[in-house]
């Protein structure tokens, strides 16, 4: 780990227990984040995307089967922690998250402004004015005006209450923010809207990100780096740049021309098929049903190949299947 | 140059071409205090006109309560219009009753926002498709049992025996959303409303239902409502598009020329807020108009975008409601911008 970086997941695993067996929602997943960056994290609904944040602040629900591995936030590893230390020392304080819906999961009973002041009372130790005045703040830096502190979140637009929701993460000045699907749901110019106050954020206070999104296009307005989930686990981790330019795994080169664009004649594709379910998921490589490059090798689990210091999860980047394909092209050329 | 685009009944009539013809619609919801006593109106859908060919296909794009529902449920007559009329096939449909709804409703399917939610969770594909069918008179239970398969096939629900027995929850966002199209297309209608049938799927099947939705309107030479507030997807088989914004219509033409020479503010926002994937967009901020859209209670004067527009023209914009200008031949716009002749946005 060297002083860039901020986060290191090493082997989490997060596995829910249903009546019809364990749903593997996180698998063996590895993952690194650098301080004042933003990595995305994206794949299609019900890939684990959410788990995977959850398990990393450690919100998790009654059916836990299993929870293990390690997560490094400065040196420290969190999941060695007792609840209540985590409470104290990382949640909020070190990481906070924007969940999935969030600007539907206010409370509504609370006065915004209150609600945004709380956890500085709880977790800086501020009395209720300064709390309420770092509130104020918050409530500029995301764009919503101050007069709005006094009102309830159902008078408020859902980008507004969005907004709430974010100021809220900000507040207490964690150095990683998970942001959960933070503009699925949002009209496209309050999505623009609040895409430039996270980035403004990022830029003005060294804050970095985890995105959650399945919204491709939108999340290339926040990535340095992209992590491609399927299925429960990572299978490629890229730089923005190389990513949206050419991804590598043949699932992230699918997902890619999958997205309709604005101009240009190229017709977005689909991927057939569907992800295979996590109670039992297939031994192979998880993608091989879908995939139009599987070959023999494919029905064993691939393991993580380096390609240019990226880790793609597929046998495509052996050495042996390259050198392979490389001599039966020069062949191919040569004749 | 502004013109009128008002058109007789007789007229639509004569050109059978024409399968909907929306006049000076306008579609309000009364704003009741205690239930009784009106405080207001709800604007939203206001003097809204335009036509719709057999076997065309045109997009609305705007924003979430900017009226899109509002107008699609009134096509529908889920909702009455306020003022104004709607024909279809020349008749004017905008207070029929009883046999004559029963006919038209028929005669119009409708696919909305959320297969889950529109799909009755405790009854089978089967059963699901076999009720329209039976509301319309199809007696015969064997006809009704080919059109369901028939139907099923159609939205490659295939094999058809793995679904007639399926409940909703068992199926995937994507096959839902085939099943709400098939029982859309069962009665074999003239027009299909979708209500961004694709904005709750993820972009791999996003693709998959556009192309089934595109393949049905051509096969059946239906007439389609594509509601949208993704312009990327518009592209995708509408051959028209209608930008509106606060309940009115602000822009309408073909859609290479909106992407190409977008004239009024709002629809060169709306495509300047749409992201295409590029590492090089996290370098810099998008130049996006503030604040949200209005109260359709009480909307700004004159032009309802004045208040977030950077090209307001002051004692102007404010004051009086911008006029239908048609700057380009076939693309309209209502902007005062275009006032004096203008045919491009202004840099
Ligand atoms: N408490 C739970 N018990 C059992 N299964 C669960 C639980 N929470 C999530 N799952 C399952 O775990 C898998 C991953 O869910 P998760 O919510 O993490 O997906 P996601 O990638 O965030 O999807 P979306 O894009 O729809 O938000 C899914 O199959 C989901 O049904
Ligand atoms: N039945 C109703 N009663 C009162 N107001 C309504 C009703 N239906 C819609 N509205 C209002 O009309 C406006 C337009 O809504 P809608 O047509 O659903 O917009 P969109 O589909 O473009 O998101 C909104 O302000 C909405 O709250
Ligand atoms: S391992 Fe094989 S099946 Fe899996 S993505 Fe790579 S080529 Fe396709
Ligand atoms: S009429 Fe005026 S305020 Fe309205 S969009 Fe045109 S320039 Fe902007
Ligand atoms: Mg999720
Ligand atoms: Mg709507």
């Amino acid at each position: 780990m060297n002083d860039q970086t901020l986060l290191q997941i090493r082997d989490l695993v997060l596995y829910f227990k249903t009546s019809r067996g364990d749903v593997q929602a996180v698998d063996h997943v590895n993952l690194q984040l650098h301080k004042n960056k933003a990595v995305v994290i994206l794949g299609e609904s019900g890939c684990g995307k959410s788990s995977m944040a959850k398990a990393i602040l450690r919100l998790l629900p009654r059916n836990v089967s299993q929870y293990h591995g390690q997560v490094l936030i400065d040196d420290l590893d969190v999941m060695t922690l007792s609840d209540e230390d985590f409470r104290r020392q990382v949640r909020w304080v070190k990481m906070s998250m924007v969940p999935q819906a969030a600007m539907n999961a206010l409370n509504p009973v609370l006065r915004a402004g209150d609600q945004v002041a709380e956890p500085a009372m709880i977790h800086l130790g501020l009395s209720k004015d300064e709390a309420f005045d770092l509130a104020r703040e918050m409530f500029q830096n995301v764009g919503v005006p101050v007069d709005f502190l006094t009102r309830y979140p159902f008078e408020l637009s859902g980008g507004m209450r969005q907004r709430v929701a974010i100021a809220m993460a900000l507040i207490t000045h964690p150095q990683l923010i998970i942001l959960d699907e933070p503009t699925s749901a949002l009209d496209l110019l309050t999505q623009a809207n609040i895409m430039n106050v996270l980035k403004k954020i990022k830029w003005e206070t060294g804050t970095s990100y985890i995105l959650i999104t399945h919204d491709i296009a939108t999340s290339s307005e926040l990535a340095d780096e992209v992590a491609v989930m399927y299925a429960g686990q990572i299978v490629e981790v890229n730089d923005a740049k190389s990513f949206f330019a050419q991804p590598l795994h043949p699932y992230s080169q699918k997902l890619m021309a999958s997205v309709p664009r604005l101009y240009g004649d190229e017709e977005p594709d689909f991927i057939p098929g569907r992800p295979p379910s996590l109670l039992h998921p297939p031994t192979g490589c998880r993608f091989a049903d879908r995939c139009h490059l599987r070959f023999d090798k494919c029905d064993q689990e691939p393991p993580t190949f380096w390609v240019d210091g990226h880790p793609v999860k597929c046998w495509l980047y052996e050495k042996d299947h390259q050198a392979a394909s490389y001599t039966s092209s020069e062949a191919g050329d040569a004749s | 140059m502004s013109i009128d685009v008002k058109a007789t009944p007789e007229r639509v009539q004569a050109d059978s071409d024409i399968l909907i013809s929306v006049e000076n619609l306008h579609v309000w919801f009364e704003l009741k205090k205690w239930g009784f006593s009106h405080v207001g109106w709800v604007r939203a859908v206001d003097n809204v006109t335009f036509q719709l060919k057999r076997g065309e296909a045109i997009a609305i794009v705007g924003e979430s309560g900017c009226g899109k529902s509002s107008l699609m449920k009134t096509l529908l007559l889920l909702n009455r219009p306020h003022k104004g009329s709607v024909f279809f096939e020349g008749q004017d449909i905008s207070n029929i009753k009883g046999k004559a709804l029963k006919w038209y409703r028929s005669q119009v399917g409708y696919v909305q926002q959320d297969p889950y939610g529109a799909l009755p969770p405790f009854m089978p594909v089967h059963r699901i498709l076999e009720e329209p069918l039976i509301i319309n008179g199809v007696k015969d239970k064997h006809e009704r049992d080919e059109r369901i398969r028939q139907a099923l096939q159609e939205v490659a629900l295939t094999p058809v025996e793995d679904f007639l027995n399926k409940y909703p929850h068992m199926l995937s966002g994507g096959q839902q959303q085939r099943v709400v199209i098939a029982r859309a297309m069962i009665l074999e209608p003239k027009l299909l409303v979708a209500d961004e049938p694709v904005s709750m799927l993820d972009a791999s099947v996003r693709v998959e239902i556009l192309r089934l939705l595109r393949k049905l309107q051509e096969e059946h030479n239906l007439s389609v409502m594509y509601i949208t507030h993704d312009l990327s997807t518009v592209r995708f088989f509408s051959e028209r598009i209608f930008v509106m914004y606060a309940g009115k219509l602000v822009e309408q033409t073909h859609i290479e020329e909106l992407l190409n020479n977008p004239l009024h503010p709002y629809t060169k926002a709306l495509l300047t807020g749409t992201s295409v994937p590029d590492a090089a967009n996290a370098t810099h901020l998008k130049e996006v108009p503030p604040g949200e859209p209005p109260s359709l209670v009480n909307p700004p004067n004159g032009c309802r975008f004045h208040p977030r527009c950077a090209h307001a023209i002051a004692g102007v914009c404010d004051v009086k409601e911008p006029l239908h200008f048609e700057p380009v031949p076939g693309h309209f716009v209502n902007c005062w911008l275009y006032e004096d002749g203008r045919t491009s946005f202004p840099e």
